[in-house]
């Protein structure tokens, strides 16, 4: 079902470059935080504020590097939190294109399902907890999958090389113990 | 004109995400599991292929040096990366991926992005104790490439020419998708030839 290795590597390929050759290398993480300001900011309008400068926030983590996540929440409508948005439609259409995603695979994949059965409730529960460990430690490098790994090893970055080391290193010993009966 | 492209480009990588198969926590835990390799084969391909590209366009002047965006080397990368690749293979979504299989109807990745939403927010909360801690500290000179990139904001870190290395890794990332095999140990279970 899926586009051979090559052709969709090729076009992958091509989407990070015409990212680069248009406007920047892709990323996608920070929009998380982005969208947390959102909300918080909707909740306590004093979370960010307007400056002479730009924007400031009473969160340390919104307002560093002179503002700029907190311009991004007090401004939505910018490029990167877009092209989140774009993101889920583009997967939207290209799902429906090939015929929407099976029943079966709506709540649990078929991995899980092969090792740990049909509790909804035991997947549920770890895709929470690995969501939680993923952006936080996103968050932490500075950069996810997206803009450390793939964007960033494009560009011979030295933080994307050693992003990649850490996420391997500990992702392949944990998909092995987890998905045993798939090896 | 730049949210048109944020649309554009956006949409293209969401669409091109869901047809090789990242958005199917499946493929993501085989590939980790080093049992079914083709999505590696697939990223590796990218990556090279993105490489060749940005720097050959860069060295006839096609492609602007100033869109480069190299983030900072620094300890908390390494540990960041820690967690995120633990969090990846037990739940199968990475936060690009993951939003992608939620709109592709994967209620499971709705949790993983409430877990993310939360996660996040726990890292802008205890922020300033890992800035305080030193780990957010630049180590190999922060913001570097590989070799220094002629026009680039950012330092080499060796004294190589940042295009022709640029190249030649995107080259050796085209090469290793193309030598590595569709799987790695495993073995219970043979996999019929081709």
């Amino acid at each position: 079902m899926t586009l051979d290795w090559k052709i969709g590597g090729v076009l992958l390929g091509g989407v990070f470059f015409l990212a680069v050759l248009l406007v920047k290398p892709i990323g996608v993480s920070t929009q998380f935080v982005i969208l947390n300001g959102i909300i918080g900011d909707v909740v306590n309008s004093e979370l960010v504020t307007k400056t002479d400068e730009g924007y400031t926030s009473t969160n340390a983590y919104l307002a560093k590097s002179g503002g700029k996540y907190a311009k991004s929440v007090a401004n939505p409508l910018n490029y990167s939190f877009i092209f989140v948005l774009a993101m889920m439609a583009g997967a939207f259409a290209s799902t429906q294109l090939r015929g929407g995603l099976e029943s079966s695979e709506r709540s649990i994949p078929e991995i899980w399902r092969n090792t740990y059965g049909n509790s909804q409730a035991k997947r549920y529960a770890v895709a929470f907890l690995g969501g939680f460990v993923v952006l936080y430690g996103a968050r932490l490098a500075g950069g996810c999958t997206s803009g450390h790994m793939m964007s960033g090893m494009m560009q011979t970055a030295v933080s994307g090389y050693l992003f990649a080391a850490g996420a391997f290193a500990a992702a392949v010993p944990v998909a092995l113990m987890m998905y045993r009966k798939e090896s | 004109m730049e949210i048109l492209l944020a649309i554009v480009i956006g949409a293209a990588f969401g669409a091109v995400l869901d047809r090789i198969g990242a958005t199917n926590p499946t493929y993501i835990g085989r590939m980790l599991a080093l049992t079914n390799l083709n999505l590696m084969k697939t990223i590796l391909l990218a990556i090279g292929t993105g490489s060749v590209l940005m720097f050959g366009g860069q060295m006839i002047g096609l492609v602007d040096v100033g869109h480069m965006s190299v983030k900072a080397a620094y300890v908390g990368v390494f540990i960041g990366g820690l967690m995120l690749g633990a969090g990846w293979a037990a739940s199968g979504f990475c936060p690009g991926t993951g939003v992608c299989a939620a709109a592709s109807g994967r209620k499971d990745a709705l949790f993983f992005i409430a877990g993310g939403l939360l996660g996040a927010a726990a890292y802008m909360i205890t922020y300033p104790a890992w800035k305080a801690s030193g780990l957010l500290d630049d180590v190999m000179g922060g913001k570097t490439t590989l070799g220094a990139v002629p026009g680039a904001k950012f330092d080499g870190l060796t004294a190589m020419s940042g295009d022709i290395i640029g190249i030649l890794m995107g080259l050796a990332f085209i090469v290793v998708a193309f030598v590595l095999p569709e799987r790695i140990g495993g073995g219970g279970v043979a996999v019929p030839a081709e």
